[in-house]
């Protein structure tokens, strides 16, 4: 009787030992996956939490609003998300057709060996600390700004109608459209591997029977690839914007720091990034407060647009999935 | 003269095809230019700022830049309290968020399954991998910062890295193990072997050169952070191996001497600069190796 029991007792005590260890294993794995919702959520009420006080005072003021005094204990956020967007249009702008041609490029016109070293060369420029891209901007582009593109820009395209306030101003060399000079270098990286990616997940078959139909490269990256591989470019466009969005220190270094709208953009201005930066660690009490709403408002910006460009790229992902 | 009279005989008789395959060659053309220019763009830009980071930095180089610390202006010294509180608040910061990833990148590996919780995680990560650092700066501020009474510690800036550091090895430890294939877990749990140790003994091991590779990535994106370290890890003239102090880092100093007039703390600035950007690329590279070694060597 005892013996029977003791021989049972041995594989099932251990093969219980073993269940439990699973089930404390996967729970350990389970809560620190959990971790990362907590991390995002836990960012943003933080930064909402510590914008309350301005919340409170400013009301929605603070989005609508230009005026931005520390002095007088005035907040309204206007001049730093006008400059955030306004130097991520023109990263785009710029960026999104060098992306594309690069893409191609890498895809369909370089020769097969000299793919892979030049891609490679591409991705080493997102691998480049932004604090470099500032010094680089603000030591070599800033003075060529200065004294070549500004003058032409003035004379040139300056004198334009509609268009041509925002090309009018001083030779100061920083301003916004430097900056987003700057940030377009930086995210042509992010856009172009995305493109060059999804462009290789057209079925060759595709692109053969449009070659073999007499079209040339260009007709069949422009009516057989783009349109395969829509969905998932833009969400690359929308990837290499949220980037844009929030850097820092690139853009703190060339943009001049000023909160004061201007239409030009040849004039100084700020992102939301860059006047948390300059200004975070001396704040105290009410300013403090705005630069966390501030931090909280980019928070939700790119939150949207990453959000929008990992939707566009699943989208992608999930008809290669099925077909 | 034959020449023209032969190409004015051609051109009188072109046809509507004629024409209309000359435009497409013409636009196949200017979109080829385009390409092969907007590839020159790319390339010129990273020699451009590569050659400025050499040609700067590579006067400050020296012993001192390595065994003196940052100076007062105007006077000589060296960056090594920054690169030693730099070398530190990596290597916290990674202690960190390395084994919280891998665990995470598991849990959605192996247990998530097709689960929508999953789905939803993955979503998360992706977000918080491209979310902009000084929002996570920001974040640590209010939550290690503020608690602790509003000292700058080097303890704030190794968190405001890991969460960083958290979201990349989350990613790669996940399509690492999902590449690992399922007769492996088959095979080893048929033999009675408990999931746990499925995973950590074998699926781990399988999948270990792509996870190295994250946390390599993961370290050279973190090594040149610098925008939450400016109110996390704050910054400090002096040596210090105190973590519950305010600590140097190179980003920081660079950018505190980069604005300065100051012609010593320039030159140090840019040398940072270069080891800085020498040390993330070479760090970019291995890890590529690594990664392409690893694939060639599995197919």
């Amino acid at each position: 009787m005892t013996t029977i029991a003791a021989r049972s007792a041995l594989p099932d005590t251990r093969s219980r030992r073993d269940e439990m260890q699973d089930r404390g294993f996967s729970y350990v794995l389970a809560i620190t996956a959990f971790l990362v919702l907590i991390a995002l959520a836990g960012a943003a009420l933080s930064m909402l939490w510590g914008g309350r006080t301005v919340l409170a005072q400013e009301g929605w003021g603070f989005f609508f609003s230009s005026d931005w005094n520390p002095v007088e204990n005035h907040y309204g956020a206007l001049v730093p998300i006008y400059g955030t967007l306004v130097t991520a249009i023109i990263a785009m702008i710029i960026a999104v057709p060098v992306s594309f041609g690069i893409a191609l490029y890498l895809t369909e016109v370089a020769p097969p060996w000299l793919r892979r070293p030049v891609g490679t060369a591409i991705e080493l420029l997102a691998g480049i600390p932004s604090i470099i891209y500032g010094m680089w901007g603000l030591f070599v582009l800033v003075p060529m700004m200065t004294e070549h593109v500004t003058p032409w820009l003035n004379d040139h395209i300056g004198t334009l109608p509609i268009i041509g306030p925002l090309f009018q101003g001083p030779p100061l060399g920083i301003g916004m459209l430097t900056a987003g000079l700057v940030l377009s270098i930086m995210v042509i990286p992010f856009i172009s591997a995305v493109m060059r990616d999804v462009f290789l997940t057209v079925p060759s078959r595709l692109k053969e029977s449009a070659y073999a139909l007499g079209s040339t490269r260009w007709e069949v990256v422009w009516d057989v690839v783009l349109p395969y591989t829509r969905s998932a470019v833009v969400g690359g466009v929308f990837l290499g914007l949220g980037r844009a969005l929030g850097e820092t220190m690139a853009v703190a270094y060339v943009i001049g720091n000023t909160v004061r709208f201007s239409v030009s953009l040849l004039e100084p201005g700020t992102t939301i990034a860059a006047l948390i930066a300059n200004d975070f660690a001396e704040a105290t009490d009410t300013y403090r407060s705005a630069l966390l709403l501030l931090g909280f408002v980019l928070f939700i910006v790119t939150f949207v647009v990453l959000a929008a460009a990992r939707l566009m790229l699943m989208q992608m992902a999930r008809r290669e999935g099925t077909t | 003269m034959s020449a023209s009279s032969v190409s004015t005989v051609t051109t009188s008789s072109i046809t509507v095809a004629d024409k209309l395959y000359r435009r497409r060659a013409f636009s196949n053309r200017v979109a080829l230019v385009f390409s092969y220019l907007t590839a020159a763009f790319g390339l010129f830009f990273l020699a451009w700022i590569l050659w400025t980071t050499i040609s700067k930095g590579i006067g400050g180089i020296n012993i001192a830049l390595f065994t003196q610390s940052t100076p007062p202006p105007l006077a000589e010294g060296g960056l090594a309290n920054a690169f030693f509180g730099s070398a530190v608040m990596c290597a916290v910061a990674i202690l960190i968020g390395t084994p919280l990833g891998i665990a995470a990148g598991t849990w959605l590996a192996e247990y998530a399954g097709a689960r929508k919780i999953g789905t939803v995680i993955r979503f998360v990560n992706d977000i918080l991998l491209s979310a902009p650092s000084i929002v996570l700066g920001l974040f640590v501020y209010t939550l290690v910062v503020a608690q602790m009474g509003g000292g700058f510690s080097a303890i704030a800036g190794a968190i405001a890295l890991a969460f960083i550091v958290l979201p990349v090895v989350v990613r790669t430890t996940d399509e690492m193990l999902r590449l690992v294939p399922a007769q492996m877990r088959e095979a080893a749990l048929s033999l009675g072997v408990p999931q746990w140790k499925v995973i950590v003994q074998i699926l781990y091991r399988g999948a270990s050169a792509g996870i190295v590779t994250g946390i390599l990535l993961a370290l050279a994106r973190i090594s040149g952070e610098t925008a939450p370290l400016l109110f996390t890890s704050f910054g400090n003239q002096y040596f210090s191996f105190d973590l519950t102090r305010a600590m140097a880092s190179v980003p920081v100093v660079m950018n505190q001497y980069t604005a300065s007039p100051y012609e010593s703390w320039q030159t140090l600035a840019w040398a940072g600069a270069l080891v800085l950007t020498a040390f993330v690329l070479l760090l970019s590279l291995a890890a590529r190796a690594i990664l392409l070694r690893n694939k060639t060597s599995t197919e």
